[in-house]
């Protein structure tokens, strides 16, 4: 950087004592002035060590500059024995890792539904009873295989996967296909009903969708992003234009599959029946470009936040893979028929990987219909997404949202600015129930816990090289 | 308990907006559960999930209104409630689009405008980050945050000489950058001094003497009272200096510090003979030239004349009998150029920042021989205004010295300009007239400029009305001081 002269500012910024800033208004400069606090509890020194990284700033901008570049399109549709060598027996499921003892009834109950929906168990009881016992059955998070899952996020090996490439980063994601609405596994919720409609999945989903896929060229769903945030989705609580829109790439090669006219048309039913299908493209899109940031020492950038029902965790570039912890926050939000606050279990999820790639709650001034969850209006709408420009390291032109003057979206959530700000990235989620085999009981808002941001600074603090 | 279950039709509401109808029915007194929705699938088992018996035909475009209550009259009310809640929603907003949210860091803000410079005075401890934001993003940064730990100075300094940004401060309590007074700051007129300052006070009392001389100022850059020491090493004073040097409105340059570490002095020095301006250097200590005098050579280096500061008389010509001095001051480079002045006449002076450590005060201040206390000093303003914003400490220790006999003369500074009390000789002149009943002089030495906001000449009026000698030199008020003490000695 050139060094640069002293002329008369425009603008002076602003940060503390009033008065200075009253008297520089006073010789007619305008100020920029900051609604400052001190970091959040006990993290003063953490933050200055950050601050002081003399890597933080190139690793930050080499972090954006890897999220922005990423792709993400559709490859393929396959078993998650196939894609992801899972194993009879192992499971993948939401968030950081959790044991079966502490693990939340939506979880639980998701879990007991793969067992059965695997032939494992024959009955919920003796299904909990070898998932208690460890018996046969283990489970790991999706994110420790490069995979991200809804709510609770529970991949059986029978599943059908999409499978996404970033080919810029020569990296690959997977994602299982989205189950609907209402009483399903990803809610916790394990009647016939869900296994059944699982094993049509299977059966005749799965394959419509591989010949689909395979007869075309990849599908960019990048790009389907990109379109559906200007037409009001905001890719985590709301993906209706992106489900159609995706509809529209498969449609044709669905019909020409040559699967039988019954079954492509319980397929078309299903998928335009779901607003929210989409959400299993968007989510693994969003794991490629934060992927495409990890491991980039000294960066503070988030690369994953993800709930599994107990726990909220987050990974930070700069840490690697390395989980920091911390009971999650249950939603705030509006509950389905007389579902009531007590019914919600804790945030539940990896879809909190939307927001990690600056859409859903960050976008959320492109969907004001989202804020209305919790009582809020468009203006609010409007200043969670500007709100959440002060804590990410940049913008993602790909991503613009029309109402921001064609802005990027939000993105690279920056730990230092949050622990310093105390202001919490926004996440629009589903609620699950909170006993296990319940369902969706809602949807709201929802924030991390900061103690998972005040455990990376910390971390980040340790990390830094001396002098 | 009563149910009932209606079926509106073309009335498409979104989820959303009939979740919170839902929610907002299911808070009315003696209603126990309420489902307002699109007749959906989802929705239809809810309803069947509640208890109710659904209708033989619904679409999905078609409304469910479901309510469970505890008698017809909470029924009534909810449909009501209904009725009320969905016109209310296509009721206009009023409110727009809002505004967007205050800016929650330094960095948020420079990325809304287009920025030059950023002012820091969040709290010591925290200012660091605030600083080094400030520098990633591309401005000068001013820091008037005390008590910054060393090694942050040091960091940070570093930092933003890689990102070839000035830092000014920590602890820099003036700057003037292209015609902005930062901090307090006198309102000066432009002209060709460029000064770099590692101190305060000492910036505000030199640029007040050029602008009496009617000599202004290209820009002031502090750079913090610790930066030329061995530790810091000078490295922002070498950067202003480089600015100076190449900035056009700059004709001669002062540096202004307290005695610097003797390396980073030579280091400085080097550096100043290679820029091609004249250099003026005023480091204040024993056998160094005051501000005062440090002004005269910093005019005549620009090629004009030299006019001296003028003064008022007081009405009280000796001090009282056998009386020692007492000099309280807001400016801590203020008081200690008085007291490099008052050594070399009377020995020892007592103090709380003390030119020789054995002549420290005791913790409760109290004055003992010849005293010099710096209100301003770090320890004096935890917790409390600095006296250029709110004097009254300065006032109470003033009544003090009246009614103690030891208290021969009364010397004070009064800082004006931006950022300091709306009419400081006003808070001092009642105290003032008291002293000067009791025969005790009172010597003020008045640093401010016509243009500043609180009327310099009114200032002086007023103090000098009260009974005080009025000086714009604050070496040549030590020095009437010392003379009016040595009066009243010979008594």
């Amino acid at each position: 950087m050139s060094p640069l002269d002293l002329s008369t500012p425009d603008t002076v910024v602003t940060a503390g004592a009033e008065m200075f800033a009253d008297s520089v208004e006073q010789q007619g400069i305008s100020t920029a002035r900051v609604a400052w606090q001190p970091p959040v509890d006990g993290s003063g020194d953490a933050v200055a060590a950050v601050m002081g990284d003399r890597r933080r700033r190139h690793a930050n901008a080499k972090a954006l500059e890897a999220m922005l570049a990423a792709e993400a399109t559709l490859v393929d549709v396959r078993p998650a024995s196939e894609v992801l060598g899972l194993e009879r027996g192992h499971f993948l499921h939401a968030g950081p890792p959790v044991t079966w003892e502490r693990a939340s009834g939506p979880m639980r109950g998701a879990l007991i539904g793969a067992v059965l929906f695997e032939g494992l168990a024959q009955t919920p009881e003796s299904a909990e009873k070898m998932l208690a016992a460890g018996d046969g059955v283990s489970w790991e998070p999706c994110h420790h295989r490069g995979a991200v899952g809804p709510m609770a996020g529970v991949v059986s090996p029978s599943m059908w996967m999409f499978e996404l490439r970033d080919e810029a980063h020569d990296a690959t994601s997977w994602c299982s296909l989205n189950e609907g609405l209402g009483k399903v596994l990803r809610y916790g919720a394990y009647g016939s009903e869900v296994i059944e409609r699982l094993h049509w999945m299977t059966d005749v989903l799965g394959p419509i969708l591989q010949s689909a896929v395979r007869a075309g060229d990849p599908v960019d769903v990048k790009g389907i992003v990109a379109q559906m945030v200007q037409m009001g989705d905001e890719g985590h609580n709301r993906n209706r234009a992106g489900t159609l829109m995706f509809l529209r790439e498969v449609l044709p090669a669905m019909i020409d599959s040559g699967h039988p006219t019954g079954d492509v048309a319980q397929a078309v039913r299903f998928m335009s029946g779901n607003d929210h299908f989409f959400l299993n493209l968007g989510m693994p899109a969003c794991k490629l470009q934060t992927a495409a940031a990890a491991g980039i020492g000294g960066s503070t950038v988030v690369t994953v936040m993800a709930r599994n029902g107990t726990d909220f965790g987050i990974q930070v570039s700069g840490t690697g893979d390395r989980w920091f912890t911390a009971p999650a926050n249950t939603p705030d939000g509006l509950f389905l028929g007389g579902y009531g606050p007590d019914d919600a279990n804790p945030d539940i999820g990896d879809s909190a990987i939307t927001e990690t790639a600056g859409i859903g709650g960050f976008a959320m001034a492109t969907a004001p219909a989202i804020v209305r969850f919790v009582g809020g209006s468009v203006p609010d709408a409007l200043a969670t997404s500007q709100r959440m420009y002060d804590i990410t390291v940049g913008e993602n032109p790909a991503f613009a949202i029309p109402i921001l003057e064609f802005r990027g979206a939000p993105t690279g959530i920056d730990v230092t600015s949050v622990v310093r700000s105390g202001v919490l990235p926004q996440i629009n989620t589903g609620m699950a129930g909170r006993v296990a085999g319940t369902g969706q009981v809602g949807a709201g808002l929802v924030t991390p816990p900061m103690e998972c941001f005040t455990q990376a600074i910390a971390a980040l603090a340790a990390a830094v090289p001396a002098g | 308990m009563t149910r009932s279950l209606t079926v509106r039709k073309g009335s498409y509401v979104d989820s959303v907006a009939l979740m919170q109808v839902s929610k907002r029915v299911s808070a009315l007194p003696g209603v126990r559960s309420a489902l307002v929705a699109m007749a959906t699938e989802l929705n239809l088992d809810l309803a069947t999930g509640m208890g109710f018996t659904l209708p033989d035909r619904t679409a999905p475009n078609e409304m469910l209104v479901a309510i469970e209550a505890d008698d017809e009259t909470a029924i009534a009310d909810a449909y009501a409630e209904v009725e009320a809640a969905l016109n209310a929603r296509s009721a206009p907003s009023a409110t727009g689009f809002g505004t967007a949210p205050p800016p929650v860091t330094i960095g948020a803000a420079a990325r809304h405008v287009a920025a030059g410079l950023a002012l820091i005075s969040t709290p010591g401890r925290y200012a660091f980050a605030d600083a080094i934001d400030a520098v990633d993003a591309g401005l000068h940064t001013m820091v008037f945050s005390d008590n910054v730990p060393l090694e942050q100075e040091v960091a940070l300094k570093r930092y933003a000489a890689d990102a070839g940004v000035l830092v000014m401060g920590p602890d820099c309590g003036t700057a003037v950058v292209g015609g902005v007074a930062l901090g307090f700051a006198n309102v000066v007129r432009p002209g060709p001094i460029g000064i770099v300052a590692a101190s305060g006070t000492g910036a505000q009392h030199l640029m007040t003497l050029l602008d009496g001389a009617g000599v202004g100022v290209s820009h002031c850059l502090g750079v913090g009272g610790r930066d030329l020491s061995e530790r810091v090493g000078g490295s922002s004073t070498l950067r202003a200096l480089d600015l100076l040097a190449g900035d056009e409105a700059t004709e001669v340059i002062v540096i202004v510090s307290k005695p610097p570490s003797p390396s980073v002095a030579e280091t400085v020095r080097a550096h100043a003979a290679t820029l091609g301006k004249p250099v003026v250097f005023g480091l204040l200590g024993k056998g160094q030239p005051d501000l005062t005098e440090t002004a005269r050579r910093t005019v005549e280096a620009t090629g004009r004349t030299w006019r001296a500061p003028q003064h008022l008389s007081g009405a009280v010509d000796r001090a009282r009998d056998k009386g020692f001095l007492r000099g309280l001051f807001a400016g801590g480079t203020l008081c200690d150029e008085a007291m490099i002045l008052a050594v070399d006449v009377v020995g020892a002076v007592r103090s709380n920042i003390p030119l020789d450590p054995a002549w420290a005060l005791d913790d409760g201040l109290g004055s003992d021989g010849h005293t010099m206390i710096d209100f301003g000093d770090d320890e004096l303003t935890q917790g409390r205004p600095h006296p250029m914003i709110d004097g009254s400490i300065r006032v109470e220790r003033m009544r003090a010295e009246v009614a103690d006999p030891t208290c021969g003369v009364l010397l004070l500074d009064v800082v004006l300009g931006l950022g300091a009390a709306a009419d400081p000789a006003a808070e001092l002149a009642p105290v003032i007239t008291e002293a000067t009943r009791a025969g005790i002089p009172v010597v003020a030495a008045v640093v401010g400029t016509r243009d500043d906001p609180q009327d310099l000449k009114r200032q002086a009026t007023t103090l000098n009305a009260a009974g005080a000698w009025v000086f714009y030199s604050n070496a040549e008020a030590a020095r009437t001081a010392l003379d009016l003490l040595a009066k009243g000695q010979s008594a």
